[in-house]
């Protein structure tokens, strides 16, 4: 479970962004305590990966508040939050040709100076990286070779070598079949217990992710519409404020939570 | 093939082609110049004269349009979007030909005011290019190719200008400059080219890490620490000064800038430690080569180096194109 009290590690106060003239995120109120694996929800266009981008610091404009243990998003340089927080995008498309171990290494960037090698330490936190995604095996590879579960565990080392200890992922698990998405859930779930990596992950996956979640977060519209633990969102009222469509609930899901499904008219 | 082999074949290929070229042209010279630097003899003079300085030049000029066109193609993420093609070159030469228009020769700083001039009009254009990824930072590599082709357009029509009210002349000189070419070239054009070359590619060289991740997209370049809107602000700068000093003295050359970083990352891979360097010395040497062809091919006549790069650059461009 998450580790509660102290100072949240990530915070957003009243965060308000409009895109080209369009609320976005109208009022965004969020903690996230250290250790703690918080789920964001929510249907397509509600907000969740502007909101995972203004905790990094990359939305460039934005009214009310986001912090990162208690300072200020914009106040820190790139470089050194670089250093605290790392950001897994979306990425359903192939990078470059760079080896697996290039790119891992390109996650060293805030800790290099222009002209320096890698120390030992960088090789450290590199070697460290592969070895908790269990991807030794394909540094040589090129990223172009890849298929998309690897893909996924590459840019989560990489995002682990940065050496910060706050994960950010979009959609870790969209575009991966099963075997795949079991593996990244896996991983997620040994970083968050036992790495106490503070993770947050938008995601669709209401069984696997958000299951394994402290605490989820529901928007609509950019507006906070749950906030709570897992075992208080399944319920079909809740899902159905959501998502706008209705959910069928049956025994049997992790931890002892129901297993959710979308209702379908006539089944 | 390995990454090392590709790295010994580049190099090696560059060494063999700066070494040949000053000794092939239409007037063959014996290998006793090469220990006569001085010499009255007139085999001697148009060696170390003539054909050292336009090796030199020739040099300086490809490496310079190659690492202008490997960083371009770095941060725009596409191998077609080069200083030449979004209009950087064009803005150049129309810098050049005002200056020729009208007719003014001031040296400042040591620099004649047609090099001063190229600089302006290479960084007007990228600072359209530039206001167009401002406005549009979501905008598709295509609308950035659009926006230089009417740059190209733009700056073609304003060089057509001038010449159409220049003198005959005059208009004829633009004309052969604007074919891109090295046979004016002398010691002096190699003094004025090689501070903005050197000062260009010095910065250049210090931002390998921030082009790989560039290469890997903006956001995350800017999520693992990369302070994207100066590191792109000084690249292209930096690649302007570069190229503005190139293309005052030879005139806009196409295509080295888009063949060269290509033709290494297939063979040295992508990263741009490695790249940059490897394609100053590629696309050096590749010029080289050209001007060498330039001068033989159709002896004792010239044609100038900018319709052989042209003439293979283009199909390389419709390969690169269809490939996908």
């Amino acid at each position: 479970m998450a580790v509660t009290g102290g100072r949240p590690r990530l915070a957003t106060h009243g965060l308000r962004v409009s895109l080209g003239g369009t609320g976005v995120l109208n009022g965004v109120d969020l903690e996230v305590g250290a250790g703690e694996l918080l789920a964001i929800i929510g249907p397509n266009g509600a907000g969740k990966s502007t909101l995972l981008r203004t905790l990094d610091g990359l939305q460039p404009s934005y009214a009310g508040g986001v912090e990162v243990d208690g300072r200020p998003v914009g106040g820190y340089r790139r470089r050194e939050l670089a250093r605290v927080v790392s950001f897994v995008p979306q990425n359903d498309v192939p990078a470059d040709d760079y080896t697996v171990r290039a790119f891992v290494e390109m996650g060293r960037y805030p800790h290099l100076a222009a002209w320096s090698a890698l120390t030992a330490e960088d090789r450290r936190a590199v070697d460290e990286a592969l070895e908790l995604t269990e991807i030794e095996h394909l540094t040589a590879r090129s990223m172009k070779t890849l298929s998309g579960g690897e893909r996924q565990r590459v840019w989560i080392a990489a995002a682990l070598a940065q050496g910060g200890t706050i994960l950010l992922l979009d959609e870790p698990t969209s575009f991966l079949d099963y075997r795949h998405q079991v593996q990244i859930l896996d991983l997620l779930g040994r970083l968050h217990a036992e790495g106490g990596y503070t993770v947050v992950a938008v995601t669709h996956d209401l069984n696997g992710l958000v299951a394994d979640a402290d605490s989820v977060l529901g928007l609509v519209d950019g507006r906070v519409e749950f906030s709570g633990p897992p075992a208080a969102l399944f319920d079909g009222a809740v899902l159905a404020r959501i998502f706008g469509s209705d959910f069928v609930l049956v025994a049997g899901g992790r931890h002892g939570l129901p297993l959710v499904m979308p209702a379908r008219v006539g089944s | 093939m390995s990454r090392g082999v590709g790295l010994a074949l580049v190099l090696a290929g560059a060494v063999a082609v700066i070494l040949a070229a000053p000794l092939i042209g239409p007037v063959s010279l014996p290998f006793s110049v090469l220990t006569d630097p001085f010499g009255a003899d007139p085999s001697s003079r148009i060696f170390w004269q003539i054909r050292v300085p336009r090796v030199v030049a020739a040099f300086l000029g490809g490496a310079g349009l190659a690492v202008g066109g490997a960083v371009f193609q770095a941060v725009f993420r596409n191998p077609l979007a080069t200083p030449y093609i979004l209009g950087v070159a064009a803005g150049a030469s129309f810098g050049v030909a005002a200056v020729a228009r009208i007719g003014v020769g001031v040296v400042i700083l040591g620099l004649g005011l047609q090099s001063w001039s190229a600089l302006a009009g290479a960084l007007l254009a990228v600072a359209v290019v530039w206001l167009v990824t401002k406005l549009r930072p979501d905008a598709a590599t295509s609308t950035l190719l659009l926006a230089g082709v009417s740059l190209n357009f733009f700056f073609s029509s304003l060089i057509l200008f001038l010449q159409y009210t220049a003198s005959f002349a005059d208009a004829y000189r633009v004309l052969r400059w604007l074919m891109g070419g090295l046979g004016g070239v002398d010691a002096s054009a190699v003094v004025q080219m090689t501070p903005f070359v050197v000062l260009g590619m010095a910065v250049i060289f210090s931002f390998g890490r921030e082009l790989d991740l560039l290469a890997t997209g903006s956001e995350l370049a800017a999520s693992r620490g990369v302070a994207v809107a100066r590191t792109r602000t000084t690249l292209f700068v930096a690649t302007s000064v570069m190229v503005g000093g190139v293309v005052a003295a030879c005139g806009p050359i196409g295509f080295v800038g888009m063949m060269s970083p290509h033709i290494c990352r297939m063979l040295l891979g992508p990263g741009h430690r490695l790249l940059l360097p490897a394609s100053a010395v590629f696309g050096g040497a590749f010029l080289v080569l050209c001007d060498v062809a330039a001068r033989t091919l159709v002896a004792p006549a010239e044609l100038p180096v900018g319709v052989i790069t042209a003439f293979l650059g283009a199909p390389f461009f419709l390969w690169l194109l269809l490939r996908k």
